[in-house]
């Protein structure tokens, strides 16, 4: 597509329009937001869903018998439809309800973890994972006495793939590995990684929490094991994730949490469990959470991943030209291949007085470690300014940013 | 840009640009360190005692602007003063910074605390305050009880 037709695709002015909060003011200015790898904005649809959910559908779902039970039990199931579809899952069954990436990766850690891992058994991650894909995996490794090894990076951000090689063995277990970095915006190998790591004979996670809203997922052309993303950063509710496992492999583990839902019958001397996915969704679920991802599923679906995708790009490059002519500022994460990230440091600057001062000129980004603690110690730095894009940004509010970084240097120097 | 300004002021920048005391003592007594996990703000202080007389601070680390300011600025007030002052000092900056957003603060208690009081605008940016705060949670760590971590997060 030529950049006109991408403009001409891509109505960003019309689009904006479905975000209530993008037209409101922050400290007498319009609000720029540029903090979506924490979290991304809301759109109508979703928020209409969830108010119409409480206001006519309520009800439990799964055990009742009545009508707004059948309602609700349906629109939850026909969410995981959307979600089983929107990363091309084989069955429904293979779509579990977390309440987020972390929920998700605990669950594997634990579950795989008690199932698959001894004393002496390798555990491969990376060098740029955010905490949530670093402490689930020591917590079991300590439990199982099992090992965890770490794939390291280049300077530009870049997973070192001959050193992933090298560290794989009969003993490695499992390899989980982020497909787009949260402080660096790397976007990684994975299909390659999870090749590598097949042949091998070891299980693939990929934490997709940062690529579900900037770059089509199919999680069998990719062939990994598990795939972990929240709904909170595509659009939909806090509270709501997926875990994404082939059934084959979520069969033979154990349960991770015990209660409603999970079993199929229960006494006082033996509890059989139940089929999938509802093995691994104990209690009442975040029902107008599942439902709403549902809705923001349907909205990106409309507007498409390619056309995301491609206009992102052309964002992130227009970021990363008017950042590097801005002085004293280094970008952190300069990777060939990128999604929505602009993480940087400047020169008289710490980040945290980056970040207010932009505040004030309404404009939202983040800053410190950004749960990444390791990548910061790598790059030799004690925290980023990170601005993170979505599809409802625009070059004037990347003009803005660069204004407000601007405003930083004239007060310290 | 009122409250930006207010925030920022000179003396601060000042502070920040070249901290006093940001050095590590060589004769200490006692030491801390002070360190805000959310944001990885990290100061490590060094403090020599003469009987109750803070005879000698310094302090490393890495941080904004505004807990480096603080942490200079902190060490310069109690530098060859009393461990009671020093602590009476604490108390008296701590409920400036945490009056709430409009509420007066009396201008005699902001000139008590001299070149301190130029961190009172502060408080009109609830995300910083632990910032201010940051190098004084320490200094207390390390007259209390020393040789041990302390963190904002309780």
């Amino acid at each position: 597509m030529s950049e006109l037709e991408t403009q001409i695709a891509f109505d960003v002015t019309t689009l904006r329009k479905d975000f209530p909060i993008l037209s409101t003011m922050v400290h007498g200015k319009p609000l720029v937001y540029l903090d979506n790898a924490a979290t991304t904005q809301k759109p109508n649809a979703v928020l209409d869903i969830q108010n119409i959910y409480y206001r006519e559908q309520n009800a439990n779902i799964h055990r009742g018998v009545h009508h707004l039970s059948e309602v609700a039990t349906f629109e939850y199931e026909k969410a995981r439809g959307k979600v089983k579809n929107f990363i091309n899952a084989a069955d429904n069954k293979e779509v579990i309800f977390t309440k987020g990436t972390t929920d998700s990766i605990n669950l594997v850690a634990q579950s795989f973890g008690k199932t698959f891992l001894s004393a002496g058994d390798e555990v491969i991650i990376s060098a740029m994972e955010h905490h949530s894909n670093i402490v689930p995996w020591q917590m079991i490794c300590e439990e199982r006495n099992a090992i965890l090894r770490i794939i390291p990076m280049n300077d530009d951000g870049e997973l070192v793939i001959e050193e992933f090689e090298k560290l794989l063995s009969p003993k490695t277990k499992i390899v989980s590995v982020v497909f787009v970095s949260n402080s660096l915006g790397t976007i990684n190998p994975v299909k390659q990684i999870i090749e590598l790591a097949h042949r091998n004979g070891s299980t693939v996670l990929i934490d997709g929490a940062q690529a579900v809203a900037h770059i089509p997922v199919d999680v069998r052309a990719l062939d990994c094991d598990f795939f972990a993303f929240s709904g909170h950063k595509i659009f939909g509710p806090t509270g709501i994730g997926v875990l994404y496992g082939k059934a084959a492999l979520l069969d033979q583990m154990k349960p991770y949490q015990g209660g409603g839902d999970m079993i199929r019958s229960v006494t006082f001397e033996k509890t059989t469990y139940n089929d999938l996915p509802y093995k691994f969704e104990a209690g009442t679920p975040n029902i107008v959470g599942g439902i709403g991802l549902g809705a923001a599923i349907d909205y990106v679906n409309i507007i498409g991943l390619n056309a995301i995708s491609s206009y992102e790009h052309e964002l992130l490059e227009y970021g990363t030209e008017i950042l590097n002519h801005v002085s004293g500022l280094r970008l952190i994460g300069t990777a060939k291949l990128k999604a929505s990230i602009l993480s940087f440091v400047l020169e008289n600057a710490h980040p945290h007085d980056i970040g207010t001062i932009l505040d004030r000129e309404g404009i939202a980004i983040r800053t410190g470690h950004h749960c990444t603690q390791p990548v910061m110690k790598r790059f030799g730095i004690p925290a980023t300014a990170r601005a993170s894009i979505s599809f409802y940004n625009t070059k004037e509010e990347l003009d803005a940013l660069v204004r407000g970084i601007a405003k930083v240097s004239e007060i310290f120097g | 840009m009122s409250e930006l300004n207010e925030l920022y002021q000179q003396l601060i920048l000042e502070h920040n640009k070249s901290p006093r005391n940001f050095k590590e003592l060589e004769h200490f007594t006692n030491d801390a360190d002070g360190y805000n996990p959310l944001c990885g703000d990290h100061y490590h202080i060094w403090v020599k005692l003469d009987g109750d007389i803070i005879s000698d601070i310094g302090f490393k680390g890495s941080g904004c602007a505004i807990s480096k300011s603080s942490a200079s600025m902190m060490t310069a007030a109690v530098k060859g003063t009393t461990i009671a002052n020093a602590k009476e000092l604490f108390e008296k900056f701590h409920s400036v910074i945490m009056t709430k957003i409009g509420d007066d603060i009396p201008e005699e208690k902001i000139k008590e605390l001299g070149s301190l009081g130029a961190l009172a605008g502060v408080r009109e940016f609830p995300a910083r305050i632990k910032c201010a705060s940051l190098a004084w949670h320490a200094m207390n760590a390390a007259l209390i009880n020393p040789k041990q971590a302390v963190s904002t997060e309780q």
